[in-house]
């Protein structure tokens, strides 16, 4: 290293003859500047290290795959400030708190992890480790190092409902959920609404697959509402056999949590894309300034969380994709809510007065179907 | 309901049943030998695989389906030689089986996971699903290997004494099975739903386990079991989308509930035992005893 | 030249050298295959078996991780013992540590906001009831009607799982968890409380070593244990000595249940403090490849249950600083139990070398 100094500086006075006394100045000015730019450097150059805990395979073209898009794009936007790590196929039960602890143990300074049953865990392991921030997918309990953070599909669900209200001829629209969670059911509720405004003979088939993933089972649920006059089919479960359901049978769909096009090209209108990708970014970045605080994120279109892909000119005609675009620029600016009252729940009970929007807790919990919806909640 | 919507129940039930089919005829030919392998769940997986990853890598639906086949006979091979000729316990030989299918089909796939693949019609499985089922029944009862075979089961030392090789007809017996829970696997990756994603069986091999003593070890039983299983699952799918609510927890304990009941009934007599499980299941074999 | 079809000679006697040399000799095959496998994949072997086995243990936390990863499996295998020694089949360890959960976990809920020192011991007495009763239904119908065990026990499993999953996601749920599927938490007293702090180990390794010194002195010091060991090498000897074999089967289920389902009991009181759908992953299984591989014997079943739970520590080390496939673990576990099963007629069997004529 000195000699790459060195050297040219030697050159440079070479037409002067060296006592040896003057080389051994030009060394120790070359040692002396080299280390203190080299601590000036390093002090800054100290990587924070990002660790993720994954439900999934990355592979899953789904759920997971859209969490390691997101860290990638924060190692690109971060650069060498940050190194990132993760656990795949982690299970929630009690391992998930080895492994967050694995992670939180071996230098990691901030940790996601993204499933919400992985809540408890999170917490226990923070308690144990206070100068590691924990962030929490989906969740709902905080501490003063971990931050839950989750995304508003359902404003995305609003607008396929509306694409699908105005697009569908049948009139039935095929619903694959999976488990009776708020999250799902406010999905549902949401297309619903937003579908039924547009056109109000809509009907919603409803399958629950009790399931995330089970490729088999979801081509069974899409093929059994294809076979019930469904014809388009939308699903909150994590595979693309729906989509490749709805292709083979000629139909429509919407894709989940990623842009699902190349699975169904000729049945894929829009899909749902969750853009984790900032927010992680941003969250790392706070970690290096030393900002980060403990905070409730449930970002929606309006921060880039939920994305629409781009709507297929093929198969919408061009009105319909200028609404749906216009209907982002509404919910971005909020001039569009998707539970905007009056909303009444099956039961004819009025849950939102006319003019009123639905509030985060409402959302948050939400355990029944509006009106309109047919059939039962499981239970 | 309309014929159409009748018709189009009737398509998606014959096509969600034919893996347990599958896997369950094969899994019935080995325990008609004598042979328990619990297995069917690993095999299924590495057949699964195995067919998506060489449909992926060379583009030809042949050449996938042989190296499935290929695949299932080597599983099912290995279990073989640990269980007839190293006479291994049964029962913990084919657990392990299971699990080190669940890993190696999973390392296999890593990269694949997610690819898109163009799928085949999956009729032409249906209908040799049911070609298999009735070949295998006319193997057993009309001709005279297929009576070797039985024989080997019921009583392994009478057959050694009658100069039968038990070694090789148990070898042809689970060499079929682990082929045909290969098919079954490869069907779903290919057929069923395109794709690959790690343990995409999602439990079938158990059912399919729980087919076999369903069907009392009755070839033609196995469709009759396999149908109302996947038919039962399918029906509960369309009453919920009509609207009908019930717990699907009770509906999904059934086909388990119902083999147990079948298995105490034919137990429970000790001559319906003598017309139904093959006597020398799970009970190893050694010449010199 | 080997031939792959040893010739076999019986041993009078089983040879106990070979009992303990076949573990060993599995584990090494195991280690060996497996830098095989890592090479193939392009990955250091060396660096790879020190990352899947070394470095997983090389913390005091490490260690204790791989103890509460033990405990469950040292306590279900030696459970197990008592129906494998009598060649009773039992592979529905996971749906008795389900039901042990339920019962068990169903108490804490009761209490949820009393407490008191009695709370923890009635959940593992109703953990070991759950258990035994769910293990009681595969010996009655053997006894009975005399259904194979191996499938009604398999049967249950799924059973007792739906069961869970019907209560949590139903009468169970948590009214104040936003109806996702979880059941409200215990009360503190009905957690088992942490032996030393900062480490995760907990009181649930008390009960494991009680359980396995327990399982040793029935089957060495007992009338109970004798008739078992018996029963299980030679039934029509058993039955001649007058052993009453539907008691002794009854037993077996029984001791097998209650100890499985207090280890499910110990996993949600544990660690976590609530029940919710998916508790354990594949305990009851993973924990059948422990029995075996322990030679269903206690001080066997411990070193076989720190085997075990190193693979699993092991995959996600690997996964963690190597980028290896989480699923090389089941590999591994799979391979370890082939290599054993493989291995294990060398105790009753010697190979004999003829040479050719």
């Amino acid at each position: 290293m000195l000699r790459i100094v060195e050297r040219p500086l030697i050159k440079m006075l070479n037409k002067q003859l060296f006592l040896a006394g003057e080389v051994k100045m030009i060394r120790l000015i070359t040692l002396i500047i080299t280390i203190l730019g080299v601590s000036i450097g390093s002090a800054n150059a100290d990587p924070k290290k990002v660790g993720f805990i994954y439900i999934g395979p990355p592979g899953d073209h789904g759920w997971t795959y859209m969490h390691d898009v997101g860290r990638q794009y924060m190692e690109s936007q971060l650069g060498d400030a940050v190194t990132s790590t993760y656990i795949e196929n982690v299970p929630e039960n009690a391992d998930a708190v080895r492994a967050i602890r694995k992670l939180a143990a071996s230098g990691h300074d901030l940790i996601f992890t993204t499933s919400f049953n992985y809540m408890d865990q999170t917490l226990e392991v923070a308690k144990e480790f206070p100068d590691v921030k924990f962030e929490h997918a989906t969740g709902y309990m905080r501490a003063p190092n971990v931050s839950t953070y989750s995304a508003r599909f359902y404003e995305g669900r609003t607008i396929s409902g509306h694409i699908a209200g105005k697009m569908t001829k049948s009139n039935i629209i095929g619903y694959i959920a999976s488990f009776p969670i708020p999250e799902v059911v406010r999905g549902i509720n949401a297309f619903y609404l937003a579908a039924s405004k547009v056109n109000p003979d809509i009907q919603i088939k409803i399958i629950w697959a009790f399931t995330w993933y089970d490729p088999g089972k979801e081509a069974d649920a899409a093929n059994t509402l294809i076979n019930q006059g469904a014809d388009i089919l939308v699903q909150h479960t994590d595979t693309f056999a729906p989509c490749q359901a709805a292709e083979k049978a000629g139909i429509l769909a919407f894709g989940q949590a990623s842009n699902q096009e190349e699975f169904c090209p000729n049945a894929h209108l829009t899909a749902i894309e969750d853009i984790w990708g900032p927010y992680y970014a941003q969250r790392a970045q706070a970690v290096v300034d030393g900002s980060w605080a403990e905070k409730d994120t449930w970002d929606g279109m309006a921060e880039g969380m939920v994305v629409m892909s781009p709507y297929n000119a093929k198969l919408m005609p061009t009105d319909l994709i200028q609404e749906a675009v216009a209907m982002e620029v509404a919910i971005k600016d909020g001039t569009l809510h998707p539970f905007t009252g009056p909303i009444y729940d099956q039961a004819g009970e009025l849950r939102v007065a006319e003019g009123e929007v639905a509030d985060d807790f409402m959302m948050a919990t939400m355990d029944w179907y509006v009106k309109g919806i047919d059939g039962e909640l499981p239970q | 309901m309309s014929f159409d919507v009748l018709i189009g129940v009737i398509q998606i039930i014959l096509v969600a049943t034919t893996p347990l089919v599958f896997a369950a005829i094969g899994e019935l030919v080995t325990e008609k030998t004598g042979v328990l392998n619990l297995g069917v769940e690993g095999m299924m997986l590495v057949g699964a695989v195995t067919a998506f990853v060489t449909l992926v890598i060379t583009g030809s639906y042949t050449l996938a389906f042989l190296v499935s086949l290929l695949s299932g006979a080597l599983m099912s091979g290995l279990f073989a030689y640990l269980v007839l000729i190293l006479m291994s316990n049964q029962v913990a030989t084919g657990l392990a089986l299971t699990i080190f299918g669940i890993g190696l089909s999973s390392m296999i796939g890593k990269n694949y996971i997610g690819t898109p693949i163009q799928g085949l019609n999956p009729y032409f499985f249906v209908a040799l699903s049911f070609i298999i089922v009735f070949l295998v029944s006319y193997f057993f009862y009309k001709t005279k290997l297929g009576l070797i075979f039985r024989a080997v089961g019921e009583s392994h030392n009478s057959s050694h004494a009658l100069g039968y090789s038990v070694i090789k007809v148990r070898l042809m017996g689970i060499i079929f099975g682990g082929c045909m829970c290969a098919l079954a696997g490869s069907y779903m990756s290919i057929c069923y739903a395109p794709m690959w994603q790690e343990n995409m069986t999602a439990g079938r091999g158990w059912i399919a386990l729980a087919l076999v003593v369903f069907a009392t070890w009755k070839p033609g039983r196995i469709l009759v079991g396999a149908y109302i299983f996947g038919g039962v699952s399918i029906l509960q799918m369309n009453l919920q989308a009509w609207g009908v609510n019930f717990p699907g927890q009770f509906f999904n304990m059934a086909p388990y509930l119902a083999t147990m009941i079948v298995l105490i009934i034919i137990s429970s007599n000790r001559l319906r035992i003598k017309l139904s499980a093959p006597a020398s299941l799970t009970i190893p074999f050694f010449k010199g005893r | 030249m080997i031939s792959f079809i040893p010739e076999l000679e019986a041993r009078g006697n089983p040879s106990t050298t070979m009992n303990f040399l076949v573990p060993v000799i599995a584990v090494t095959l195991t280690i060996l295959t497996g830098s095989v496998i890592f090479a193939m994949m392009g990955f250091d072997p060396l660096y790879a078996l020190h990352t899947f086995f070394i470095s997983p243990i090389s913390t005091s936390y490490g260690i204790s991780e791989l103890l509460v990863k033990a405990t469950p499996l040292a306590l279900i295998a030696v459970g197990l013992a008592f129906c494998f020694k009598n060649n009773l089949y039992n592979i529905g360890a996971e749906g008795q540590l389900t039901m042990g959960a339920v019962f068990g976990g169903g108490i804490g809920l009761l209490f949820y906001d009393t407490s008191g020192f009695w709370i923890l011991p009635l959940m593992i007495i109703g953990g070991a009831v759950g258990g035994a009763l769910w293990g009681l239904i595969p010996a009655v119908l053997k006894v009975r009607f005399n259904t194979n065990e191996i499938l009604t026990s398999l049967m249950l499993v799924y059973i007792a799982i739906l069961i869970l999953d019907y209560l949590v996601v139903g009468p169970w749920k948590d009214p104040q968890g936003y109806s996702f599927p979880k059941t409200r938490k215990f009360g503190d007293s009905g957690r088992m409380p942490l032996l030393f702090s900062g480490l995760r180990v907990h009181f649930g390794i008390i009960i494991t070593l009680i359980g396995v010194f327990a399982s040793w002195f029935i089957f060495s010091k007992t009338m109970l244990g004798y008739q078992l060991k018996v029963s299980g090498y030679s039934p029509i000897a058993s039955r001649y000595a007058g052993f009453n074999q539907n008691y002794l089967i009854y037993t077996a289920f029984i001791f097998s249940g209650a100890f499985a389902g207090i280890a499910g009991l110990g996993e949600v009181s544990g660690p976590i403090g609530l029940l919710y759908r998916d508790i354990s992953p594949n305990y009851g299984f993973t924990a059948i490849i422990v029995a075996f591989l322990g030679r269903l014997h206690p001080i066997g079943i411990i070193f076989a249950s720190l085997v075990i739970a190193l693979t699993y520590l092991g995959a996600e080390d690997a996964q963690l600083f190597m980028q290896i496939p989480a699923a090389v673990g089941f590999v591994f576990q799979g391979l370890v139990l082939f290599y054993l099963l493989g291995t294990e007629l060398l105790v009753n069997f010697k190979i004999v070398f003829r040479k050719n004529l």
